[in-house]
């Protein structure tokens, strides 16, 4: 972000502390000012902050720096447009009194503002359905907050109605049950899932059907919320790595660059040009894996068995390049802070060309039963339509944003890892139906092959570790050999990188859309707070929008088509 | 008098055995014709090619136990399997494979085909309706509407044949259509009718045979990904079992009930080839049609129920009524 831009947002607001943090502006505003704030970022034409990408919380109980309250909670607000960024920082001094929603400014507000509500218990003046989202209902208190025992588990069994949930959405859309009642027709309420073939994990999307017409729509989620925030809090920073595999395990390492890249960020470590031509390869790599599987899924969801192998036939045979590449298929853990686990084998151009070749041949013969296929067209064009407005009010990122009409991509407009030197397109979908998600995944399949082409061409020799020791391991000669290297390997292993105390977010654009890490460190070798901004919970929080007035079968497309996954979505 | 009743007791045991082993071995060709287009092996672990894998498959089945979920109908959910497994059967009796080999040749042959395949689409709606399950009650309603939709140009498709050939006799219908090609339904050209729209005729009917036998992309009763299963969701077992074949033997009586309206029975194209059996002739057409079944159901995805019925009342039925209207005026002139 430029300086000017800097300047130009902090001139808005007079009497607000605003500093620069990396290359964003984090302001911090007292409670009473936040609402006006807020609503001056979204609504000023200059500013215009449309995409609010993330809301948390941060308990300061243990933080070793004394601060006013023990709460605060974090607004993370992005111009697409002319590529700014902002942090609103809010102290909150009683979490059951609150801070007022901004549910009205932006609608991924709803569900952000539950996961606060649900992790902190920061209540928020005014939302609409404060509930827990990713906990169990009958869960007892805050599990972020840092007096909550990470052992002290709970088990909750009871499943919740949601009765009140769906009748309040019913009525929002005007359904009048007494007039139903007239014709003799009924509501009926359908679960799918949490155990559905269409939902490809564990979501329930419960419905109120008209036949086969949706009415009302609501959704539970958290089905598989494991505590990944929580335990990271337990890790050195190094050692959180394995569990970003996790979280979007179709494309596995991306999750992991974008970790070690916002870590990174704020050690300030540049790390090495081979280890950033490696790391753009990757992600490129799995952000094709990624969608091939998005997209053979959702084929799959429509009947159309045969995609499904042409796609996943080089989705298997990639796996085993990646795992000779990195050592394992699925969940390779590959990056470390400051470089890459190993260097590729020898000779894995040849391997990477062969393999690239065999998926643009598979990609390429499915498009060839799918792209004139009326029966696609028919399904997918003009259903499940969002409005580039709604979906990024939404939060929407990534693909399906893009599909929305909106060319927003980070790689382009807040490029890491060299990409303004690549050249390749930001495929851009027009009115933001099925059809168009499916289609600009489909090209850009294309335009990652494209990147990696040209990677590989450009990728230099040398060495993939930066030369600091004390955030990278020292090679084992010196470990054996010398006392300052068994040192730092000591220390690194047992206390981790020692990451100075601040706060700071960074982001990556992700298979999914937009990957953020929002970290507080507090000076020792584990994060104080780790909060993930993850592109496909605020796609799902805007799921009833594209759903409702269709029908049953084009919900399943539809959840095909956004990409949800269970690892990423729940945490 | 007992003559004849042996006789139909013969039929209807070759017609089961027929069907259930064209069901089995359908299923066997369905699954390596898709692992051909799909490019894996499909089953080749269980025998040469793995054709054992259909026997041992019905083995499996059979030594399942039967569960029926809580609150089901019980008489109804029981007597659905095997309702939707009968009509494929008997319709076997009247269907003539060759000048000799037909088990119960009628004068209403025809009719009589079409009365047991309605009544298929009960057992489906039964098995809905008493599984007391949403899923499966939401594919019955389904099939009953496509089963509606799909029958009224598939009749009237088959009566423009009638009106050719003057006769419900099926029989009479095959032998109207030798010696060759050129007097096979499809193309009438040197029978009386000389409708040039026939072609269409025969489109219409095959794509209605797909509605009818409930096959991609038509396959919306048992919508695998939204309604999970459709209307055997709650059947396990041999349940399971003869719905499954139900399905591949009303495959086999639409194939044969296409050949033979359409394409000449048991006549071989040209007259020259009239040395090789007419059985073969038939049994070759029948399996053409149902490798094209095969071919069409892995390649496209399936369509809605509102486009499914579209199909049927805005496109099929304008186009199969104004047949009958040209077929009915060309045999006036002609």
């Amino acid at each position: 972000m430029k300086a000017t831009a800097i300047e130009k947002i902090c001139s808005k607001f007079p009497g607000i502390a605003c500093r620069e943090v990396l290359n964003y502006v984090e302001m911090t505003v007292q409670p009473e000012q936040l609402e006006e704030t807020l609503s001056r970022l979204k609504l000023y034409p200059e500013l215009n902050f449309g995409l609010l990408l993330d809301i948390t919380g941060i308990d300061y109980l243990e933080y070793p720096v004394a601060q006013d309250c023990r709460f605060a909670v974090v607004y993370t607000i992005r111009n697409w447009r002319d590529n700014m960024l902002v942090q609103v920082k809010v102290p909150v001094p009683d979490p059951d009194k609150g801070v007022p929603t901004c549910t009205h400014l932006w609608s991924s507000a709803n569900w952000a503002e539950r996961e606060v509500y649900d992790q902190y218990g920061i209540n928020f003046i005014g939302h609409p359905d404060l509930r827990r989202i990713l906990n169990h209902w009958q869960f007892k208190g805050h599990p972020l907050r840092k007096d909550y025992d990470i052992f002290k588990g709970q088990v909750c069994y009871d499943s919740y109605s949601m009765e009140n949930e769906i009748k309040n959405r019913l009525l929002a859309n005007g359904v009048d049950e007494t007039t139903m009642k007239d014709i003799n027709t009924e509501i009926m309420f359908l679960n799918l899932g949490p155990s559905h073939p269409a939902t490809h994990g564990a979501i329930r999307i419960f419905t109120a059907l008209d036949g086969e017409s949706i009415l009302a729509n609501v959704n539970e989620i958290g089905y598989l919320h494991r505590g990944f925030e929580k335990t990271a809090e337990n890790r050195t920073y190094n050692q959180v790595i394995p569990l970003t595999d996790r979280l979007n395990y179709c494309s596995a390492m991306m999750n992991n660059i974008a970790y070690v890249k916002a870590v990174e960020s704020w050690l300030g470590i540049e790390i090495t040009e081979r280890c950033k031509f490696m790391r753009v390869v990757m992600s490129e790599f799995f952000r094709v894996q990624d969608h091939l599987v998005c997209i053979a899924a959702n084929l799959v969801d429509m009947g159309g068995l045969t995609n499904y192998w042409y796609l996943y036939n080089e989705k298997e045979a990639s796996y085993d390049l990646i795992s000779r590449l990195t050592g394992a298929r699925l969940t390779s853990s590959f990056t470390r802070i400051g470089g890459m686990y190993r260097d590729f084998y020898d000779g894995w151009e040849h391997d990477m060309e062969v393999q690239l070749k065999a998926i643009e041949k598979g990609v390429s013969d499915s498009l060839a039963l799918v792209l004139k296929n009326r029966i696609v067209h028919d399904r997918t064009q003009g259903t499940c339509k969002l409005s580039a407005e709604t979906a990024l009010s939404y939060g929407f990122t990534g693909p399906c944003l893009r599909a929305s009409g909106v060319p927003f991509d980070l790689r382009k407009d807040n490029p890491y890892y060299n990409y303004e030197s690549f050249d390749f397109n930001v495929p851009v979908g027009s009115t933001g139906d099925i059809y168009d998600r499916i289609m600009v995944r489909f090209e850009e399949i294309f335009e990652s092959i494209k990147i990696i082409r040209q990677a590989m061409k450009h990728i230099p020799d040398g060495p993939i570790f930066v030369k600091d020791h004390n955030a990278v391991l020292p090679p084992k000669s010196e470990v054996y050999n010398n006392i300052e290297g068994l040192a730092n390997h000591f220390k690194l292993i047992f206390e981790g990188v020692k990451v100075p105390s601040g706060e700071w977010y960074d982001s990556f654009e992700a298979a999914n859309g937009e990957l953020g890490f929002h970290f507080v460190a507090d000076g020792s070798g584990k994060p104080y707070k780790l909060k993930v901004r993850p592109p496909c919970f605020y796609i799902m929080g805007g799921f009833h929008e594209m759903v409702e007035g269709e029908m049953i079968a084009d919900a399943v497309i539809n959840l095909g088509s956004i990409n949800i996954i269970g690892g990423e979505l729940d945490r | 008098m007992s003559l004849t009743l042996l006789n139909v007791i013969f039929a209807v045991v070759v017609a089961i055995a027929f069907a259930a082993l064209n069901a089995a071995y359908l299923v066997w060709a369905e699954r390596r014709g898709a692992g051909r287009i799909q490019r894996r092996p499909g089953p080749n672990i269980n025998g040469p090619f793995g054709l054992f894998q259909p026997p041992l498959d019905g083995l499996k089945l059979m030594a399942k136990q039967l569960t029926i979920p809580g609150g089901a109908d019980k008489i109804l959910f029981v007597a659905a399997p095997v309702l939707s497994m009968f009509p494929a059967i008997m319709s076997f009796v009247t269907i003539p494979f060759s000048e000799m080999i037909v088990a119960h040749n009628m004068n209403v042959g025809l009719l009589m085909i079409f009365a047991f395949a309605s009544s298929g689409s009960m057992a489906l709606l039964f098995a809905g309706w008493s599984s007391r399950n949403k899923y499966a009650m939401m594919s019955a309603v389904r099939s009953v509407s496509q089963a509606v939709a799909y029958e009224i140009p598939m009749l009237i498709t088959a009566i423009t044949i009638v009106l050719m050939t003057g006769t419900m006799d099926l029989m009479e219908i095959v032998r109207q259509q030798g010696p060759s090609i050129l007097h096979w339904n499809i193309f009438p050209l040197l029978t009386n009718s000389h409708n040039l729209l026939m072609p269409f005729s025969f489109l219409i009917f095959f794509t209605c045979t797909l509605a009818e036998t409930n096959r991609a992309p038509f396959d919306l009763g048992e919508a695998e990904s939204e309604l999970v299963a459709g209307f055997h969701i709650e059947y396990g077992s041999m349940g399971f079992g003869l719905f499954f074949m139900a399905e591949y033997a009303n495959i086999v009586i639409g194939s044969c009930l296409t050949t033979i309206l359409f394409l000449g029975g048991w006549h071989p194209p040209l007259p020259f080839l009239g040395f090789i059996p007419g059985v073969v002739w038939f049994l070759l057409k029948i399996y053409i049609l149902i490798a094209t079944f095969i071919w069409i159901r892995w390649t496209f995805p399936r369509t809605t129920i509102y486009g499914l019925l579209n199909l049927s009342w805005k496109i099929l039925i304008p186009i199969s009524l104004f047949n009958l209207l040209l077929t009915a005026g060309l045999l006036k002139v002609f």
